[in-house]
This record gives C-alpha cells, sequence and structure tokens, in this order.
C-alpha cells in the first residue's frame, strides 16, 4: 500500500520558472489550511494563533510570512510555511474544539504559483485567462479573487510585493502552468492595461 | 453573456462561474401528496417568457448557492438575493415593477 508519509512531499513542477512577459514560477511546497465555520465563532480564536486579522469579504491578510485569505462566507485559508502546516493545524484545531468547525491541512491538495513583473503585465496575463474584472480598482492588492482560469477553478491576489500568486488544484497544476506560461509567451502582448503602468 | 451580483461576496460573476439550478421557491409536495402532485413537484417547470426567478450557484467563486430574478426575454436582470428565502423579496418584486413602468 502507498504510504503517504514515508515519501518525502514534492511540490507540483518543482522549480518550474518561465520567462516571457512576466516571470513565472512554481512556488513550491506552500503550507495552505482549510478553515471552515462561523466566522463569528471561529475568526477570535484563528487570530489569536495566528496573529493574523480576520480577512474582511474577498480580504487577504498577512505579515509577510502567514497570510489569513476569505473563501466564502464560512470559510478561511491560512497561507503558511508548508513545514509548519501540520502542527499549525492541529494547534488550530484545539483551539476550536467545542465549535462546529473544521480545519484540514489541504497543502498537497493545492498547487501554487507566483507571477511576477510589471503590474500592467500581471494582470494583462490573468486577464487572459479569468472572466474576472481584474483592472485595478476591481482587484487591489489585498483583495482575493477566487473564479476561474480557463476551464478550472483557481484563486489568485496580489501580495504586498507587488507579484501575482495564483493557486488552483493540485490536480490541474500542470494544465495551469500550461496557462500561465502561454499567456506570458513573449510577443503576445494586449497592452490592455497600457494606463495603469506603474 | 450574463452577469449575475453574488449577494454572498458582492462579486459580478459571469455565468461560466455559475453554476445554474433551475426554477426557484419549488416548494416540495407532500409526504401526504398523491402521485400526479409529485411528479408535478419533481418534473413541471415555469418557463415564463418574461420574469423567471432561478437559482445558480456561484460553483467557481464562493461556491454559495443564491437566487436571481432575470427576464427570459430580454436577459435583463432585475437583482439577484440570497437562498434562504421561500418567496422573492419586496426589493426584488419592487425592481420588477419599476421596470415595467417604464
Amino acid at each position: 500500500m502507498f504510504d503517504a508519509t514515508s515519501h518525502p512531499a514534492r511540490p507540483a513542477l518543482e522549480g518550474a520558472t518561465f520567462d516571457g512577459l512576466v516571470r513565472v514560477e512554481a512556488a513550491g511546497l506552500t503550507g495552505m489550511i482549510t478553515l471552515r465555520g462561523d466566522v463569528d465563532a471561529i475568526g477570535m480564536p484563528v487570530a489569536d494563533v495566528t496573529g493574523l486579522d480576520v480577512p474582511d469579504t474577498l480580504g487577504i491578510t498577512g505579515d509577510g510570512v502567514r497570510a489569513l485569505a476569505w473563501m466564502s462566507p464560512d470559510e478561511m485559508m491560512l497561507f503558511c510555511d508548508y513545514a509548519e502546516a501540520e502542527e499549525l493545524a492541529a494547534s488550530l484545531a484545539g483551539s476550536l474544539e467545542g465549535e462546529h468547525a473544521l480545519v484540514v491541512n489541504v497543502s498537497d491538495a493545492r498547487a501554487a504559483f507566483r507571477l511576477s513583473g510589471p503590474e500592467h503585465r500581471l494582470r494583462e496575463v490573468l486577464a487572459k485567462l479569468t472572466p474576472a474584472d481584474v483592472r485595478p480598482e476591481a482587484l487591489p492588492p489585498g483583495m482575493i479573487r477566487r473564479s476561474r482560469l480557463a476551464q478550472v477553478a483557481g484563486a489568485f491576489w496580489l501580495d504586498d510585493a507587488g507579484d501575482l500568486r495564483v493557486i488552483c488544484f493540485r490536480s490541474v497544476a500542470d494544465y495551469v502552468w500550461a496557462l500561465l506560461t502561454g499567456a506570458a509567451r513573449p510577443g503576445s502582448e494586449v497592452d490592455h492595461f497600457r494606463d495603469v503602468r506603474m | 453573456m450574463l452577469i449575475l451580483t453574488c449577494p454572498y461576496c458582492g462579486t459580478a460573476a459571469d455565468e461560466t462561474e455559475l453554476h445554474p439550478g433551475g426554477e426557484a421557491h419549488v416548494v416540495r409536495a407532500g409526504p401526504e401528496a398523491d402521485e400526479d402532485t409529485f411528479e408535478a413537484y419533481l418534473f413541471q417547470r415555469a418557463n415564463p417568457r418574461g420574469v423567471h426567478f432561478e437559482r445558480w450557484r456561484h460553483s467557481h467563486g464562493c461556491g454559495k448557492w443564491f437566487h436571481a430574478a432575470r427576464d427570459t426575454l430580454t436577459m435583463q436582470v432585475h437583482g439577484t438575493y440570497p437562498a434562504q428565502v421561500t418567496e422573492p423579496p419586496q426589493d426584488i418584486l419592487d425592481a420588477i415593477e419599476e421596470a415595467r413602468a417604464r
């Protein structure tokens, strides 16, 4: 029988990078913990354990290492270091004991990407793939948007460093990699967001 | 292209982000209902030329079910509202009346 615990974790598309209109990188192993429950009930305990503010609707808060993202009215996603995810999930589950809540370490079920480059190019690459409004006024830093990337579900946000972060299910990581690098292929400039050049 | 504003997350969601759920406010027949009534509950749906109350799920977004009032003829969306109601809220009905009066 396959025993996941006896095999070292391997990230999706280990170390892959692509340079085009923007730089696309597979972000490597990223800790992700799904927190589900009534925000009024789980918000405070989660804030206490993580030291992060509870995000508003569509918000994402972070301290440079960890980040807490709004996922739905009763769901949040905690991003952290891969190595601490298991322990952190256990301590969160402990602090939510007695609450009707769910804490699951989903790090190995998701893949993460980091896109870096000029902001107007990042938005352009994203706009090629999603029906979501990615103009600066509709997708400012500090906001996370769940939508689709071509045929699959994904979520994306601009982090404090101005990089575009994208997550998707790990089972479609190859597909999303192909999408992102295809959309960033040199020569495929659309210049739709030329006015947001900063 | 249809764009509905999800009442839970407030985003203007493209049709491809959503999953249709058919007619809204269908009331379950029974448990004592006769077969004809139950068959009607299961299979008979309104197919109006005009305002239609329908269910949608923001499947590629926050994942929540919600309701929308949409005109099947003009594709005008009169509004969206949460799923935890058994009939359209008054402000949606007012919006429909207002659109008709124009």
